[in-house]
């Protein structure tokens, strides 16, 4: 098999910070910056982003990198090699495939919805609706009330999978440079609408700068709240698509003489331009210029999905009929790039570990991950509204990307050890890294993601509530009405239901890992043995 | 807008679009590496 490199390197970074670039960007750090305090939250999120994110980053790169060295292309050989061929570090790499492929199961089903809704503002399908009429819509779409979410879906589906199909320099990278402009140049558009926005004109109550200012005056009490601190942590995490393996794929793709360290900040700091100056000058200004502050405080509680998909559909409908297409085009629009640069990432480690270990084509590898996909996510499209999509989302793209994140950091630092690993990142480097980093990634970035794993345990939505499932059994003790009752049973069911689901993919995986070891010890390949 | 959202936004902005341009223009601006590439050192397949 012909060894597989990027194209060009501006297509690789722009590729790593499609990767980073989510639906988050636009719809979580808002959501989470208003429900921390506004201007509380900023400080605690770039001081989390220079002390966690960036380590991640340097130690993702560096890992991916080593591991295509010796022609792997997926964690789990990647973690082995990095730890000097120790058995159990191959199984903690299964998390890598096993969270790209969940979260690709219902991220696709997502990224459709902003294709649908794209089409939707486009055919003029919110004028002369009211706010209650365009939420509803929302509510008939994820209630498959029409065959429109399956279309999208499979569409969205068939779209990632012809992608990937066609390679890292004749796909991902093609469409990371078709999709990260646009998305750029949409952004800029509807934060100039944002912020621009005047009292008294198209309907609005308060002028976009009103949100502004809730979200940049500096609150320096906040430094000392934890849960602003978890908060931002969590965000930072989320928002750079570490923990998930699939920047250890991208970064597996590089030609040993290439760089790491620039190329891991330039990526990550155009996420933060994407997220920090973009993703705050859209969804805040406009809802809160009309809505105000505290009807947005009240309705981001749950995220920023519904602020996103209920509400500013018919907000932009204030603006004109034809403005209103445009930014609607330009918000779906840039969701759907945000959605599906992530998307393709999450394709590759699938890919590369079926094409390394059991030698498959790419194309054949490409089309079973859109298969796989399209059955994982199968649940979480028609049984939504019991919870399936969100336990997905919660196990899969929460708690496993905590718990890999903090292993991996661990391994690079302390098993790989940590003059090893500073070698590693600095190999090659264009940039001079401040070696305060290596300090950091041995000692900071590591008790940063414990705090936030402890975090994470407890609580009314930690990870403890959640095995027992106390929310749902709460919400039955309070129920009197018997459909109530009837409907959270069957709630109860799926949930669990989805949770054995998804761990009987992650010993699935956990087989075919093992497989592919027998075949290479068959094949006589020798672990990679360090003697420092 | 306030005073003290105003210098916080512009600096939290500053510093992010700077950041950001500066290390894009760094990318664009270093070349492709050296053609003699260690992958043809033949590294052993690890597992």
């Amino acid at each position: 098999m012909s060894k597989e490199n990027w194209g060009s390197r501006v297509g690789l970074v722009l590729a790593m910070a499609g990767n980073a670039v989510g639906l988050g960007n636009f719809l979580r750090f808002p959501a989470q910056a208003i429900q921390n305090g506004g201007g509380a939250f900023i400080i605690p999120y770039l001081v989390c982003f220079l002390l966690m994110g960036l380590p991640l980053l340097f130690v993702e790169w560096s890992m991916g990198r080593y591991g295509g060295r010796y022609g792997d292309h997926s964690t789990p050989f990647i973690l082995h090699n990095v730890s000097g061929g120790r058995s159990l570090w191959k199984y903690v790499g299964v998390f890598g495939i096993f969270t790209n492929l969940a979260v690709a199961a219902y991220y696709c089903y997502l990224e459709s919805w902003t294709l649908a809704y794209v089409w939707r503002s486009v055919s003029g399908a919110f004028t002369g609706y009211d706010s209650a009429a365009v939420s509803q819509m929302f509510t008939d779409y994820v209630s498959l009330g029409t065959s429109e979410p399956i279309i999208f879906w499979i569409l969205c589906l068939l779209l990632n999978t012809w992608i990937l199909s066609r390679g890292l320099a004749g796909g991902v990278e093609v469409a990371a440079k078709v999709g990260m402009p646009l998305l750029i140049l949409f952004g800029i558009f509807l934060a100039i609408r944002g912020v621009t926005l005047k009292e008294g004109v198209d309907g609005a109550i308060y002028p976009g700068t009103e949100g502004l200012n809730f979200l940049w005056t500096p609150q320096f009490d906040s430094i000392w709240n934890f849960k602003v601190w978890l908060a931002a942590a969590g965000q930072v995490f989320f928002t750079l698509s570490v923990g998930m393996g699939s920047i250890q794929c991208y970064a597996s793709y590089l030609r040993q003489r290439d760089d790491v360290a620039l190329n891991a900040m330039s990526a990550g700091w155009m996420n933060e331009f994407v997220e920090v100056v973009l993703g705050a000058s859209i969804l805040i200004p406009i809802s809160v210029g009309y809505l105000g502050v505290e009807r947005v405080i009240e309705m981001t509680q749950t995220g920023g999905l519904g602020l996103g998909f209920r509400t500013l559909p018919y907000l932009f409908q204030q603006w004109g009929p034809i403005l209103a297409a445009l930014a609607g085009m330009a918000w779906f629009g840039l969701l759907f790039f945000a959605g599906i640069t992530s998307s393709l990432a999450m394709g590759t480690p699938v890919i590369g570990f079926l094409r390394d270990e059991f030698g498959w084509k790419r194309e054949h590898a490409a089309w079973v991950f859109g298969g796989l996909t399209l059955l994982l996510g199968a649940p979480t499209v028609f049984f939504f509204q019991y919870g399936v999509f969100d336990e997905y989302d919660y196990w899969a793209g929460s708690v496993s990307l905590v718990v890999f994140a903090m292993l991996e950091v661990i391994l690079f630092a302390w098993v790989f050890g940590m003059d090893n690993a500073w070698a590693e990142i600095t190999r090659h480097a264009d940039i001079r890294v401040p070696k305060v980093y290596k300090y950091i990634i041995k000692y900071v970035t590591p008790v940063i993601l414990i705090v936030v794993f402890l975090g994470s345990l407890f609580g009314d939505g930690g990870i403890l509530a959640k095995i027992v499932n106390k929310d749902i059994y709460e919400a039955m003790s309070k129920a009197t009405d018997p459909m109530e009752i009837a409907e959270l049973k069957k709630k109860h069911l799926f949930v669990n239901a989805s949770r054995w689901l998804l761990v009987a993919v992650f010993v699935l995986i956990a087989y075919m890992v093992w497989l592919a070891d027998r075949k290479r010890k068959r094949e006589g390949y020798i672990p990679i043995i360090r003697n420092d | 807008m306030k005073t003290s959202a105003l210098i916080t936004m512009l600096l939290a902005n500053g510093i992010v679009i700077a950041m950001a341009a500066y290390f894009f223009w760094r990318v664009l601006r270093s070349g492709p590496p050296d053609e003699v590439d260690e992958d043809k050192a033949n590294f052993p397949r690890g597992g």
